[in-house]
């Protein structure tokens, strides 16, 4: 009895704290609230000076930052996942899986200052000129695709972003690849499949749900991620055609400028961006939620 | 006080108990602006030695020191930027300047060097205002003739966190250019219309060395520290000079303390011939009235100590001690303001 309820009580704490942290945000943004309505999610401004605020560019920069991050993170992930599980040779699936573990576990300021000093200028100095000489010209996605290469941008965080989330995808892609059954596999590589076919239709229907566990994990840390972004993103708040532009992202805006914010809207309007941010990444969770529950539905008509 | 206020100073009061659990009773603590954090710390370690009185300094940022005077989880606050004597007034503080520094301009040009580019307010505000694009514009050749300026985009960099180093820069360009005055104008953080962001000294002064044909601004021992080139700026007596201890005590020395209401004076664009223009003065916050004398009075003798004896320490940190003038000023306004509960005066 007494173990239920202890039991019992760890669960509802979570659930309280949950709700505890979202009335302190809501509580703290309300001035703001007041102060811009809805026009503080549609408006770029951002001005301490005049006390008006916007959300709209740090809204734009999470969302493109960690869209970039998956664009580039789950085909890479899915293939780190594929060779560990199929393809490598078993003396090199330990050293490599463990690399991948470890790279999960270095903290995001080191990627920040790694991506800031290493990564951004070897991207300044060689990457971007060729992506703006070759890319920058096409038609539609060129004006992407060009601009100053200062190595620092929303493109830069998006790539750090990447590699951050990579070894998180992929060590959980590779985790539940490795628990699809011998024989289904086996029965299709004996009906001549080839191991794509094998990895396509048969171990990533079976792993759905991890699978797209791992990337919402993945997205999760994306979109919070906070040190790493600061040190690449460019921090300016200017909307931007030109990935290579500076921009900003919530978390790194709050990062900047929590620390010298003074007086009750300015404060106010830095909590109703940490609120936005729950509620983009609830959004994000639920529709995840979402898709699994239509994918199983399908599924079950299917059979 | 608002909600909010509760809320952060509740937060702020539990950071500052963690932080007092390392501390012994008697010791004295602040909180606030982190440009002066080096020399503080460097202070209250030579203090301990000496007096045994330990000083606890976190470096939360001026805001946050803003926060925690009003909250009174600390016996100061520190800011980069005065507060104006009305709201002085209406929190019952009184402020002094403990230390100077000031900014500088620094750039990255086809390694044209230190000292070899000269600049205007106007210039500069032009710059960061965006309406000047390119290193060879007709305004910057003008003032820089046998320099060979190339057809290069600007890129501008400004910090992207709040702080007193953008306050002094901003205020500058304030004073000196009305069209930033009126499109911008200054805080500790403002809309810049153009740029990039850098978080930090070091963020602005690696942007800078990264990335040719940069403009930027940072603390003068940043320049100096990462060996950057920096430009001389005109003065308000029309001379061109340059950025070092002695152009920033020049500013200093002109700026008339005595007659600024509430000691709220900045040092940007202040007259005489050798002044630098861009100098800056960081602030300590107190109440007037306090109810823990004890601590109160601890901590004006810290900083009359570190007036008498923490000149050369600041000096070797490239901070700009307070000129003797302006210490027997900010000594006479202790005398005149401090007072514990009865009415009585702390300093004597």
């Amino acid at each position: 009895m007494l173990f239920r309820n202890l039991t019992r009580f760890a669960a509802f704490a979570v659930l309280a704290l949950l709700a505890a942290i979202i009335a302190s945000l809501v509580v703290g943004s309300m001035p703001a609230i007041h102060a811009f309505g809805f026009g503080f999610l549609t408006s770029s401004v951002w001005d301490p000076v005049k006390d008006e605020y916007g959300a709209l560019v740090p809204i734009v920069g999470t969302l493109v930052t960690s869209g970039i991050a998956l664009l580039i993170a789950i085909p890479v992930s899915f293939g780190i996942a594929i060779f560990l599980t199929e393809l490598s040779p078993n003396w090199l699936r330990r050293p490599l899986g463990i690399a991948v573990e470890l790279l999960a576990g270095i903290p995001s300021i080191i990627y920040g200052m790694w991506g800031l000093f290493v990564f951004a200028p070897l991207f300044g100095d060689y990457v971007e000129p060729w992506i703006n000489n070759h890319i920058g010209k096409l038609p539609f996605i060129g004006p992407f695709f060009s601009g100053p290469p200062m190595g620092i941008g929303m493109l830069t965080a998006g790539i750090i972003l990447a590699i951050m989330v990579i070894p998180f995808i992929a060590s959980v892609m590779r985790d539940v690849f490795d628990v699809v059954p011998a024989m289904l596999k086996e029965s299709a590589y004996g009906l001549g499949s080839t191991t794509w076919e094998v990895m396509w239709n048969v171990v990533l229907p079976y792993t759905r749900i991890g699978v797209v566990g791992g990337i919402m994990l993945g997205l999760g840390r994306a979109l919070g991620e906070t040190m790493a972004v600061t040190f690449v993103i460019g921090n300016a708040n200017q909307l931007n055609k030109s990935l290579f532009m500076p921009g900003n992202s919530i978390s790194s805006a709050l990062a900047n400028e929590f620390n010298e914010a003074v007086g009750t809207l300015y404060t106010s309007s830095l909590i109703e961006l940490g609120l936005i941010l729950f509620f983009i990444t609830f959004i994000v969770l639920s529709l995840a939620r979402l898709l699994l529950l239509k994918m199983a539905q399908r599924e079950g008509h299917g059979a | 006080m608002t909600k909010l206020n509760r809320l952060l100073s509740s937060i702020g009061l539990s950071a500052a108990l963690l932080s007092a659990g390392a501390s012994y009773a008697g010791d004295i603590t602040g909180a606030g602006a982190t440009f002066p954090y080096p020399i503080y710390a460097k202070w209250a370690e030579a203090y301990k030695s000496q007096t045994g009185t330990g000083m606890n300094y976190q470096s939360i940022g001026s805001g946050g020191g803003i926060k925690q005077i009003q909250a009174k989880t600390v016996d100061f606050g520190a800011s980069d930027m005065p507060l104006k004597p009305e709201d002085l007034e209406k929190n019952g503080l009184m402020q002094f300047p403990a230390v100077m520094g000031g900014d500088v301009p620094v750039y990255n040009l086809n390694g044209i060097g230190p000292g070899e580019l000269k600049f205007t307010g106007e210039l500069l505000a032009k710059i960061y205002l965006g309406k000047i694009t390119k290193w060879n514009d007709p305004a910057i050749v003008a003032l820089n003739k046998g320099v060979n300026l190339p057809d290069q985009d600007i890129t501008v960099i400004h910090r992207s966190d709040g702080s007193g180093t953008t306050f002094i820069w901003v205020n500058y360009l304030s004073k000196v250019s009305p069209e930033w005055k009126s499109q911008v104008g200054e805080g500790t953080s403002v809309a810049w219309p153009t740029g990039t962001g850098g978080k930090g000294n070091e963020g602005v002064a690696s942007y800078v060395q990264r990335l040719n044909g940069s403009i930027g601004y940072v603390e003068y021992a940043y320049a100096l520290q990462n060996k950057m080139s920096y430009g001389l700026v005109k003065n308000k007596d029309g001379q061109f000079v340059k950025p070092n201890d002695d152009s920033f005590k020049a500013a200093a020395a002109g700026a008339e303390w005595d007659k600024a209401p509430g000691m709220y004076l900045l040092l940007t664009e202040q007259p005489g011939k050798a002044s630098w223009p861009i100098t800056g003065a960081t602030f300590i916050l107190m109440y007037k009235t306090q109810d823990k004398p004890e601590n109160a009075r601890e901590v004006l003798k810290f900083f009359d100590w570190a007036y008498k004896n923490g000149s050369k320490m600041a000096s070797d940190l490239d901070y700009v001690p307070m000129p003797e003038k302006v210490q027997n000023l900010v000594r006479a306004a202790w005398k005149a303001q401090i007072k514990d509960a009865s009415g009585n005066a702390l300093w004597k």
